[in-house]
């Protein structure tokens, strides 16, 4: 087979202005939800195999590893959230100029800071009360 | 001037329109997954407890096991998209492409249809 070039072409963009950091960001935060919902499946196994299953499986699921675990499923949750959002509204045709794609991914950013502090916030609270 | 190649004109053979159904079904199941992934965070930390009782009782609710089922189905098959594409730009080697390309399905299969077992088990009343 002759020699193409291949996507990705990671060296030929520049990384400054947040867009090359926010697109990476999307692909990185998307696998980590997936390793969220191998979780979430692992959660619901347990519940229908019984109480005493359940217990079994929140002693592992309350590792201390696991729970670092859950402030980064909060964080890539938040950022893929509104980053996901961002790609809905360029499917539109909409806020595809660079000023326009620039500026949407400070707002990414910014928003999704918001949403983790504020469900981290109430997973704090909300544990505490457990 | 055509951008078809000549082996495509001699057999005749247009676009099986399905070129766009990977990019679809992407777009699809990212708007489905707002809602129900939000919804999920909010349930979730808003249960009183997280014993074997709550959570039973939560998932029992009808309503609570339709949006499981349909988060389960709809975060499989999101999930496994976007691994695909991961995978598509990353490993060249197309033996070893196919390979993981084939795991990483099998995987999801298993995961949705897990989870969806689970959470009817524990609905219909089925867990112990």
């Amino acid at each position: 087979m002759t020699e193409r070039p291949l996507s990705p072409h990671l060296s030929v963009y520049r990384m400054s202005r947040y867009t090359l950091l926010t697109s990476i960001l999307n692909r990185a935060t998307g696998l980590v939800l997936s390793l969220g919902l191998i979780l979430l499946v692992y959660w619901l196994v347990a519940t229908a195999s019984g109480g005493a299953a359940y217990r079994g499986a929140r002693a592992v699921l309350s590792l201390g590893v696991l729970k670092a675990l859950y402030v980064i499923l909060l964080a890539t949750f938040s950022y893929h959230l509104f980053a996901g959002i961002r790609h809905l509204v360029w499917d539109t045709g909409h806020g595809l100029e660079r000023a326009q794609s620039q500026r949407s991914a400070a707002l990414v950013v910014i928003a999704a800071f918001l949403l983790f502090v504020g469900l981290a916030w109430w997973a704090l609270h909300a544990g505490g009360a457990r | 001037m055509t951008l078809r190649s000549p082996l495509a004109r001699v057999l005749g053979q247009g676009s099986a329109k399905e070129g766009v159904h990977h990019w679809w079904m992407q777009r699809l199941t990212s708007v489905a997954l707002v809602p129900l992934t939000v919804w999920f965070v909010v349930s979730l930390l808003s249960l009183p407890s997280l014993d074997h009782a709550t959570v039973s009782a939560w998932i029992g609710q009808l309503w609570t096991a339709v949006f499981l089922i349909l988060l389960v189905l709809t975060g499989a098959w999101h999930s496994q998209l976007g691994a695909r594409v991961v995978v598509e730009d990353y490993v060249h080697e197309s033996g070893a492409r196919t390979l993981v390309l084939t795991l990483i399905t099998f995987f999801h299969v298993v995961v949705a249809v897990a989870g969806v077992l689970a959470i009817l088990k524990v609905a219909l009343g089925g867990a112990p």
